[in-house]
């Protein structure tokens, strides 16, 4: 047993018990990030500060909302927003923070994907970020279901119906997530188990496992520089304060973030006041009603880009229906950014404007995920049809030429840009009913996947400039 | 920080695009646009006579008006309750004591003269389904005397909820505001009571539904469902906005019109005032909070770089 003396006050009594001085120096004091960031490093911080207010704005909303098709409604929308003091204020928050949080989550990708903060020795901080994402996506998609408004009822019908896609076991499983045949009482209760406890429990863990893999790594730099961090935690505690690369958690790094925080709060608080129709659809305040589907349904905007990559597949391939095709890709696009570092073939780390290629495929992706996402929402008649499938599969050509583009395999990149642009091509040629959906499509849908499939395989790594 | 100011400028940008992309732009596609709301009625003839109470008063008499509809500021009480009304008739016909204070009195002359006509309800009756009121074949200056007549009973300035009873409760509920199709609901003494009262509402309603062929919205939330430009829109001309609805064109005055809206607003989105005089000072904390965080921020980091 560890020899205690006695204490000479209540800080040195729990210090010799829990080793509080030390806690705090592993955690924070002598927890060492780069000097050479900018305010999008601030954006974790940011992430953790909305995930504390949907906590904290959610445990009032649970102590008046109930989990009743009958109830439900109402218990928001009089109940909450009217009856309890402050409620309108709280459910205001929540339903911004959820969709507030993840214009945050994509600029903290997008950063890491610019930086190449997701590989050589940094993919299990890009893996667990996803799993995140994903829980988040999830968490989302549940919450939106609670206020049971013509919205929460018909995206849950849709997307649970996405599941019958599923071959052999696609109907039952449906009926098992529905806890019904459609969507009802069920429904909402156990996606109101999975959004208020089970869901926020992973997301903790999650979260826990997202700090733990950034500590022997460390956090990345705006140069890609590798930093040995012990050496330069050293001079910073030596003094050399100004010649260290490297500053501590706290208070230097904070006090930054603090300083961002307080920014985006501006932002937060006045959309939260002024501000909320994009995150609280008009429609959902009309109360769930199964006899009338709403002329328009659309998910909120975060997922609007990957319900543009199932939708953008608007005729059939061979043997398989638009509407599987639409799913193969909309099943590849939900988790396609997990495997970004195989994808990528270099293993430099730098910033994109100093990748050459890359730089280029970073703003073509950018630029596809804005095109998916506003043609996400817009209704698929007409040419929008056809602009929704060259984003589709420019979405997935993006990713079938990075191997190819990152070891600099020239051939390779020629063969994927010609594959897609003909399928750009034949695609424009079956909506303009000039030709018909037959086999030489088929086949450029089989080379396409094949390349796509293939090429993070056989293409080999490339060492970078170090 | 140039380097940090382009970043922020490229994100806003972006930002920006998307936003207006999925938001105004999107929904200026999915909900065409339409000419906005005037209250002139200009399709309908106007009254060119000068009317008379006293002689509208007979002419509501002679020509049988109170046989259906009750005129309670004139003594005139509803000949039936409103569930046997609406098993009549479909839907209870409106008590006309302050029916003037809401309705256009060119629409009300109209009105009478051949409702079908006015309501722009011509898909919905003919001459083998007919109107529950029928069309009426006196003078020009009979209808002006039976306008002015009404005008000279009607409240000259009725409460926002008044207006929202004349103009809309016979058809929709409402319920944050404790308001029914048969009027409010009352408190109950005991559970006979309020069965009694939910069996009346149940037929009242199911009466309505099998009348115009769909149970009209409860109007509760309307105000966060639909927004204030639509309501005035779709109540001056349902038809423009949502073809071939039941519901009729009522005939409000733009006055009218912005009393029932100001009505639902005060049962639908009750802390409006509240939250836009919130709003500002939680927008002062943090702009203040800004100004001392970058101010801690440049005192710490001056140790650093």
């Amino acid at each position: 047993m560890a020899h205690f003396t006695k204490a000479n006050s209540i800080y040195e009594w729990l210090d010799q018990r829990l080793a509080l001085t030390k806690l705090w120096k592993v955690l924070a004091a002598e927890y060492w990030i780069p000097k050479n960031i900018n305010f999008l490093w601030a954006m974790g911080v940011v992430l953790m500060t909305m995930f504390t207010i949907l906590v904290i704005s959610g445990i009032f909303l649970l102590m008046y909302y109930k989990p009743d098709t009958k109830l439900a409604f109402d218990s928001v929308n009089y109940t909450i927003m009217q009856e309890v003091w402050f409620g309108w204020l709280w459910r205001h928050m929540h339903a911004v923070a959820a969709s507030v949080v993840f214009l945050v989550i994509y600029i903290h990708m997008f950063t890491a994907i610019y930086y190449a903060s997701y590989k050589r020795g940094r993919e299990l901080i890009w893996i667990s970020g996803m799993l995140l994402f994903v829980t988040f996506s999830a968490e989302a998609f549940s919450g939106y279901m609670l206020p049971w408004g013509q919205m929460s009822y018909w995206a849950a019908q849709v997307i649970t119906n996405l599941f019958g896609g599923i071959p052999f076991i696609g109907d039952e499983l449906v009926i098992w997530i529905r806890g019904n045949f459609y969507v009802s009482d069920p429904t909402l209760t156990r996606f109101f188990m999975l959004h208020v406890f089970l869901l926020p429990l992973i997301i903790l863990m999650l979260i826990g496992l997202h700090f733990y893999t950034l500590r022997i790594p460390h956090v990345n730099n705006q140069d890609g520089e590798d930093i040995d961090f012990d050496a330069e935690a050293e001079k910073y505690k030596a003094g050399l304060k100004k010649e260290a690369k490297v500053i501590p958690f706290w208070p230097v790094f904070l006090s930054k973030d603090f300083f961002v925080v307080s920014v985006f709060m501006i932002f937060y608080f006045y959309l939260v006041f002024y501000h909320y129709d994009f995150a609280m659809d008009p429609i959902n305040f009309d109360p769930a009603n199964p006899m009338k589907t709403p002329p328009h349904i659309y998910p909120e905007w975060y997922f609007l880009w990957s319900y543009e990559v199932l939708r953008g597949f608007f005729f059939d391939v061979g043997p398989l229906s638009a509407m599987d095709m639409g799913l193969i890709a909309f099943g590849i696009a939900n988790v396609i950014f997990f495997f970004l570092p195989w994808f990528d073939k270099n293993d430099e780390v730098a910033p994109a404007h100093r990748r050459g290629g890359f730089f280029i495929w970073f703003w073509l992706l950018v630029f596809d995920m804005i095109i998916l996402t506003i043609w996400g929402k817009l209704p698929p008649t007409g040419f929008n049809a056809y602009i929704g499938y060259v984003a589709a599969v420019g979405f997935l050509a993006l990713f079938a030429a990075l191997p190819a583009l990152t070891a600099r395999r020239r051939g390779l990149l020629m063969l994927v840009i010609i594959t897609t642009l003909l399928l750009f091509i034949v695609g424009y040629m079956v909506y303009a009913e000039t030709m018909e959906s037959g086999i030489i499509v088929a086949l450029l849908f089989l080379l396409f996947y094949a390349l796509f499939f293939l090429s993070p395989v056989v293409v080999k790594r490339v060492g970078g400039a170090k | 920080m140039n380097r940090e100011l382009k970043i922020l400028a490229i994100i806003v940008i972006l930002v920006g695009i998307t936003y207006w992309g999925i938001e105004p732009y999107a929904h200026s596609v999915m909900h065409p646009h339409h000419e906005p709301a005037t209250f002139k009625y200009e399709d309908l003839k106007p009254l060119n006579v000068k009317g008379d109470a006293a002689r509208g008063k007979e002419a509501i008499v002679n020509n049988g008006c109170t046989g259906c509809h009750g005129i309670e500021a004139a003594g005139f009480p509803a000949p039936m309750d409103p569930v046997t009304a609406s098993a009549t008739y479909g839907v209870n016909p409106p008590d006309l004591s302050n029916i003037a204070s809401v309705v256009d009195r060119k629409f009300l002359a109209n009105f009478i003269k051949n409702p079908v006509h006015a309501a722009l309800l011509e898909h919905k009756f003919s001459d083998s389904k007919p109107y529950p009121m029928p069309a009426f074949y006196g003078s020009d200056q009979d209808l002006a005397d039976i306008v002015a007549y009404l005008e000279s009973i009607a409240k000259k300035d009725i409460s926002t909820r008044e207006a929202y009873e004349v103009a809309c409760m016979r058809c929709h509920n409402l319920k944050y505001d404790n308001l029914t199709v048969l009027g409010e609901k009352p408190k109950f003494k005991n559970d006979v009571e309020r069965a009694e009262f939910e069996l009346n509402l149940a037929k009242y309603e199911a009466n309505l539904q099998n009348y115009l062929g769909t149970t009209p919205p409860d109007l509760s939330m309307y105000i966060r469902s639909r927004g204030p430009e639509y309501i005035r829109d779709f109540v001056e001309n349902p038809q423009k906005i949502l073809h071939g609805t039941a519901m009729p064109r009522v005939g409000l005055t733009e006055a009218a019109t912005e009393k029932v809206i100001k009505h639902l607003e005060k049962v639908g989105d009750r802390k409006k005032e509240k939250r836009e005089r919130l709003g500002v000072w939680v927008l002062l904390y943090f702009v203040i909070l800004s100004v001392l965080a970058y101010l801690w921020k440049k005192e710490i980091w001056k140790e650093v770089i």
